[in-house]
Parts: structure tokens; C-alpha cells; sequence
């Protein structure tokens, strides 16, 4: 019983506290993290060489990131984490591990999937430009690295994220020539009832927009993102303001994003359940009300399983920790589980109306240009997507996929997913949810032929 | 214009690491990832093998797999997860087909 294998896969929010939960009840668990310290992307830690302090980091967040890492840092001694570790393939039971160049298989008895998320975009003409980035990659490029990804910065999309990441950008000295919001303000403001249920989550909010107003940084609501200009390298945007009329920045950079998608890869292999959820237009994990995967034995928490954030991915963290404990017949795991489902419940109020005050702009796919590349990995653009649907009768998204390359590539449509969704929902005019996901290929992340045979063929020269 | 495609905040206190980026010599500094130390340098990392033009990265945490370039070697390293060493030399323009 406690001597079989428990596995974690990730760690953020989500993997941290489910660990916290096994190791106090004397598992110790194996944490396989793609990073190089714990955090995930969302309380990423820097280099040990930056020597920032927390708050210039994480700014609000700094006492929930420092909770994190101390907590992790508890539970070194009784979990086996192993960083820099890509999980490329899951059969059954078996995790195909990389980790410095070297594989390896490991069998597991139980597993959690924690495996995060990232950037959900819909592409726009000259996205592909060197200076285009997410809005989670400018996170990034700050927190870890203490760069700004141009000199002048527009942040475009629709995300909570947004006004943050402009104001850790201009609280930092970079530039920020503008922040252009997809969602209308009649949108914000029909939400704003919804939006008191976060309390101080949504007042750290408003302070980010006055931050920015009171610095005179433009910010607009209700744009349509027309073009990423330059020929080498992002040299302006235009786009449509909220009356209709074009507009043109000159930038340098341009970070953005519509919110979050799970990656879900993991999951896909093992078999595991979808559901596509029309609220956030996303697909999700399909979980029990415990954190159970349809697949015995697998459980999944955080953004990794349904877009949340990073508060709800600790809550979901230690809830699948509780279902896991009480399926090894640990004591019962009740009343732990009802606190946190009704903490997660009352996030949830919080959490819809974010998404109708940062929605997602599902109508920008079937306005996107014929000529714009769709899938960055093949060069796939929305015209081919739509040939595929119109004159080869593709029907589903993985149809589409063989007839013309979309996803194919080496995101396998992580990228260029949801956009292809939206294409193809528009020109059949269908829901997207009927049009299904891409399928996930082992490995579900380049990895080197070398590695894949764990002794490779000695005639073979690689 | 600038040359550089990112911007370093503040002033770092930190070793330097030397690179070079097409036969020419760039100074980066420990604690940059391969993607820091060329964007910090230059604007573009690899020429896209689909359209040929300039490619820089896209999401900077290892998922896209953009920002995949080529050591003068042969060898390709993920950019954006990758730190930077002394000595490393790349080259943007090599030829990418679809192994790893
Ligand atoms: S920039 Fe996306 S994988 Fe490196």
C-alpha cells in the first residue's frame, strides 16, 4: 500500500500541494519537473544568479510564490523530485522519462497529472514575426531573465494577465506604448457583480488599470487586431479600435494572448476523458468531483486538468492528493475533500465572470485572413484549413490535420489548436466542440532519436 | 532601429559569457538562456524552413518549438530552456528539416 510508486507530474501550484498532502501522510512521491526549480510558470523562479527579491518578481503574489517555494523546500527530504525531467511518453503504466540526455522507464502504481498550461492564441497577418510573442512568454522573458522582449512593447489580447504584465513591464522602466483589449467595456462592467466575489483578487485588478492610467498608459478596450507590421521584425501594429476606425502603433514588440489551454498530452496518451467546456471555449479534462481521471489510478489538478488559476490549482492540487489518499484506503478523506470543493465552488463565481470580463474572442478565427499562417510549425494558413474543409470534405479537426498538415508539426497543435477549431467551426457552421482535438502523438515533445532507443542500434550513426 | 530584439532591465551584476552568432562574437551573461543571450544580440534566431523568414521563439517555456537552433556542429538545442555556455556557436542560417 504505502509502498507503491506515486508519481507527480509538475510543479506549480497544483503539483506542490498535492505533494505536501501525500508526504503528511507518509508517501513520498516522485515529482517529475520539466523545470529546472519548482513554481511552474506561474511562480517561476530565476536564476540563482538574479538576485531580485520576491517582490519585484511576483509584486502582489510575492507572499503566495514564497509559500510555495518554502513549502516545497520542506519536502525535499521526503520526495524524490527530479528537475529538467521531460515525461515524453506514458504507456499503461510506464513513464518514458528524459532527463540530461538519458532515458529511462519508470512503472508507476498512481499518477497525478499536474502538468500546467499555456498561452491560448488566435493568430493575426504577421504574427510569425520576430518581436511577436505570448503574453506568458513576456511574463517569462521578465520574471526569469529580467529582460523586456522589445523596447517598445504593445500588450494585445484578452487575459487578467494583461493589465499585469503591462504593469510589471512599465513598474520595471521598459515601455509600454499601449494595452489593447479584445473585450468590450460593456463587458467588463456586466460582469462587475461577479467580479466583487474575488475581493481582493479583483481590487489587486483594478489597482494594475488605475497603475496604468495614472502613468498614462493607453488603454483600450474593444480592438480588433489587424496586422503585425515589418518585414524582418515587428515594426508597428495596426488594428481596429473599439469605434470601428483603424489605427497604427509603431512597437517593436508585441506580447499576446487569450487567456490559457491545458496541456493536456499526458492525459490524451493515457486514455483519459475530454470535455470541451463552452463557458471558457476550452477543452478540459473530464474529472470526478475528486480529481479522478476517467483512468483508474490517474488524477489531475490544476490548469493542467481545467483553467482555473493559480489559486484553484493548489486548492485542486491537494483535493486529488485526498481522493488518491482515500482510494489506498488512508483514513477517510471526507471532510478534507468537502472544505476544498466548497472553496473551489466559491472561486468558481469569481472565475466565470473573469471569463465574460476577459472573454475569449472566438468570432476573431473566422475573420482571419486566408493568407495568414495558422500553424507556425508547417507553414499551414487559414486558406488551406479551409480548402481542406470545403473541397477534401475534412469534417474534424484530426481530418484536417491529414489533408493539409495543420498540427503536424513539432507543437502538435498546442499552438494552432484552437484557431483550427474556430476556422473549421465557422465554415461548417458548427459548434466547436464537434470537431474534436487534436490527437497526441508519442513523444509529446521533440526528444532526440538517440534517446528513444535506450541502447540504440550499434550500425546506426545518429 | 535597434539591433537587438529583447532589452535587459536594470544593470546586471553578472559574469559575462562569450558566444558567437554567425562567426560574429556576442557577449551574453550567466543565467541567460541560449534565447536571452541571441535576442539580447540579434533579432531572429533560425530562418523558418517553411516560409523563410526570420524566426525569433514565440512562448519562451519550452512548448511551441519555435525557437529550436543549430550549434555550428550540428547539434540543435531548444533555445528557449537551454542555458547558455561559453563558446557556443550558432548558426541561424542552417537548414532545418524536421528531425531533432
Ligand atoms: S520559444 Fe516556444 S519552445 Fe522555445
Amino acid at each position: 500500500m504505502a509502498s507503491e510508486r506515486i508519481v507527480i507530474i509538475g510543479a506549480g501550484p497544483a503539483g506542490v500541494r498535492a505533494a505536501q498532502i501525500l508526504v503528511a501522510a507518509g508517501i513520498h512521491p516522485i515529482i517529475l519537473d520539466e523545470a529546472p526549480m519548482c513554481g511552474g510558470q506561474i511562480y517561476r523562479q530565476q536564476p540563482p544568479v538574479l538576485q531580485r527579491d520576491y517582490s519585484e518578481l511576483y509584486g502582489f503574489e510575492a507572499p503566495k510564490a514564497k509559500r510555495l517555494h518554502d513549502t516545497f523546500e520542506s519536502l525535499r527530504g521526503s520526495v524524490d523530485y527530479r528537475s529538467d525531467c521531460l515525461v515524453w511518453n506514458l504507456e499503461q503504466k510506464n513513464l518514458h522519462i528524459l532527463h540530461a540526455g538519458n532515458s529511462e522507464t519508470i512503472s508507476v502504481d498512481r499518477l497525478i497529472l499536474a502538468t500546467g498550461a499555456m498561452d491560448r492564441i488566435l493568430p493575426f497577418t504577421g504574427w510569425t514575426l520576430p518581436g511577436v510573442f505570448t503574453l506568458g512568454g513576456a511574463q517569462i522573458a521578465f520574471k526569469s531573465q529580467a529582460c523586456a522582449i522589445g523596447r517598445r512593447t504593445v500588450f494585445l489580447g484578452s487575459s487578467p494577465l494583461l493589465p499585469y504584465i503591462a504593469y510589471q513591464y512599465a513598474k520595471a522602466g521598459a515601455e509600454v506604448v499601449a494595452v489593447l483589449d479584445t473585450t468590450a467595456r460593456a463587458a467588463k462592467i456586466r460582469a462587475l457583480p461577479g467580479l466583487l466575489s474575488g475581493g481582493m483578487t479583483f481590487i489587486k485588478g483594478l489597482y494594475f488599470m488605475a497603475w496604468l492610467r495614472t502613468h498614462n498608459i493607453k488603454y483600450e478596450y474593444g480592438v480588433t487586431p489587424g496586422e503585425a507590421l515589418g518585414d524582418q521584425n515587428v515594426e508597428g501594429l495596426r488594428y481596429t479600435d473599439q469605434r470601428g476606425n483603424q489605427q497604427m502603433l509603431e512597437c517593436d514588440a508585441i506580447a499576446f494572448g487569450y487567456g490559457l489551454r491545458s496541456e493536456m498530452q499526458l492525459a490524451d496518451l493515457a486514455g483519459c476523458d475530454f470535455r470541451f467546456d463552452p463557458v471558457s471555449c476550452n477543452w478540459c479534462l473530464a474529472l470526478d468531483g475528486h480529481g479522478r481521471t476517467s483512468v483508474r489510478d490517474i488524477y489531475a489538478a490544476g490548469d493542467g486538468a481545467t483553467i482555473l488559476g493559480a489559486d484553484a490549482a493548489e486548492l485542486s492540487g491537494a483535493r486529488a492528493a485526498h481522493a488518491l489518499l482515500g482510494d489506498l484506503n488512508l483514513g477517510s478523506q471526507d471532510t478534507a475533500l468537502g472544505r476544498l470543493n466548497q472553496e473551489l465552488d466559491r472561486m468558481n463565481i469569481f472565475r466565470s465572470a473573469l471569463e465574460r470580463a476577459f472573454a475569449y474572442p472566438h468570432h476573431l478565427a473566422k475573420a482571419i485572413p486566408d493568407s495568414c499562417i495558422v500553424c507556425r510549425c508547417e507553414g499551414v494558413t487559414a486558406g488551406e484549413i479551409r480548402s481542406a474543409v470545403h473541397e477534401l470534405g475534412a469534417d474534424d479537426i484530426n481530418r484536417a490535420k491529414a489533408f493539409c498538415r495543420v498540427g503536424m508539426g513539432r507543437c502538435q497543435g498546442r499552438v494552432c489548436g484552437p484557431a483550427t477549431e474556430g476556422i473549421m467551426a465557422a465554415v461548417l457552421n458548427r459548434d466547436q466542440a464537434t470537431l474534436g482535438r487534436f490527437r497526441t502523438q508519442a513523444p509529446v515533445k521533440p526528444v532526440p532519436m538517440a534517446c528513444v532507443w535506450e541502447k540504440p542500434p550499434e550500425d546506426i550513426v545518429l | 532601429m535597434s539591433t537587438s530584439q529583447f532589452h535587459r532591465l536594470g544593470s546586471p551584476d553578472r559574469s559575462r559569457v562569450r558566444i558567437t552568432i554567425d562567426g560574429h562574437a556576442h557577449e551574453c551573461l550567466v543565467g541567460d538562456t541560449l534565447l536571452t543571450a541571441m535576442l539580447t544580440a540579434v533579432r531572429h534566431l533560425r530562418i523558418s524552413e517553411c516560409d523563410g523568414k526570420p524566426r525569433a521563439g514565440f512562448c519562451l517555456m519550452g512548448v511551441c518549438q519555435d525557437c529550436w537552433v543549430t550549434l555550428a556542429g550540428g547539434q540543435r538545442l531548444r533555445a528557449c530552456t537551454t542555458e547558455v555556455k561559453q563558446g557556443m556557436a550558432i548558426d541561424t542560417t542552417a537548414k532545418f528539416d524536421h528531425g531533432i
